[in-house]
């Protein structure tokens, strides 16, 4: 099989898995669906190259976050009511502005390489996409040199050494915030 | 490369994810519908870092984290709103509407 080939096998689970996700009546299913859908973008991940990224897909937003999901969904035990599916107005209104979107998304997708090259005043169009843009090419040489967490853990301890020491904080806020907010009684 | 197809399968989720948001009045799935368009938007990320370098990929952590805290902090309140009404359907929720 090619990488084409399981890119679009990967992509239609995605996609199908995310329509189940919106329509299925229980929210279970619908977190069920959801993390399908997750583990179909990690195999995505892989494919582009991104590996690293893939990994902590699996265990963070598959893992720990829709475990997260299903701990309030069983705690709360909601779903044996009726359909939360809005009326006739909403559904209409909701389809409308999702092909809109879609429409609008779908022509910012037709970007190509040689395209946004010319976009981001690169060369433009010359022969390979990669020679277009240096970024490119040395993140993808990255990897072999340093292996795939070093690649990453380069820029995210150099470049986004700030960012990330902030991320920590918010973590601890975040932390914080759900025991108070949670918490019957402090 | 696979560019192309990347933001197409991008834009096709995040769109499911807002016709999620308009159709649903469950407030836990409307959550989940914006975890969906928050990975549709690292799917766009993960995509063009192959052309424009690693950097891409930082981001896709840092969302990833900030995703996590949103989720907690969200559901937290959730399970506040749930003690206060006995129920997670936004028509119950509408405390604030005049």
């Amino acid at each position: 099989m090619s990488a084409e080939s399981v890119f679009y096998l990967l992509a239609g689970a995605a996609v199908l898995s995310a329509v189940l996700c919106v329509v299925q009546r229980n929210p279970v299913a619908s977190a069920l669906w959801l993390v399908s859908t997750m583990f179909a973008l990690a195999g995505l991940y892989v494919l582009l190259n991104a590996q690293f990224i893939a990994a902590i897909q699996v265990l963070v937003y598959a893992g720990a976050v829709m475990v997260l999901f299903l701990f309030v969904i069983m705690l709360l035990h909601v779903g044996r009511e009726a359909s939360d599916m809005r009326g006739r107005g909403s559904r209409v209104a909701a389809g409308a502005i999702g092909l809109l979107l879609l429409a609008e998304l779908f022509v910012l997708s037709r970007v190509t390489p040689g395209g946004l090259a010319v976009l981001s005043g690169g060369v433009g169009g010359a022969g390979s996409p990669l020679e277009a843009f240096p970024a490119g090419r040395a993140g993808q040489l990255a990897p072999a040199a340093e292996g795939v967490v070093g690649a990453i853990a380069r820029p995210l301890f150099q470049t986004y050494l700030i960012p990330f020491e902030i991320t920590s904080v918010l973590l601890l806020a975040a932390a914080v915030g759900a025991v108070v907010l949670a918490k019957r009684r402090l | 490369m696979l560019l192309g197809p990347s933001l197409l399968v991008s834009a096709l989720l995040f769109t499911i994810g807002v016709a999620g948001v308009l159709l649903r009045r469950n407030a836990i799935v409307l959550f989940m519908c914006i975890e969906l368009m928050l990975n549709a938007v690292n799917l766009t990320f993960v995509a063009l870092s192959q052309v424009l370098g690693l950097d891409g990929q930082v981001i896709v952590f840092f969302v990833m984290t900030v995703a996590a805290a949103e989720a907690a902090v969200g559901l937290a309140i959730i399970l506040a709103i749930f003690r206060h009404t006995r129920s997670v359907d936004l028509k119950h929720i509408n405390l604030l509407r005049g």
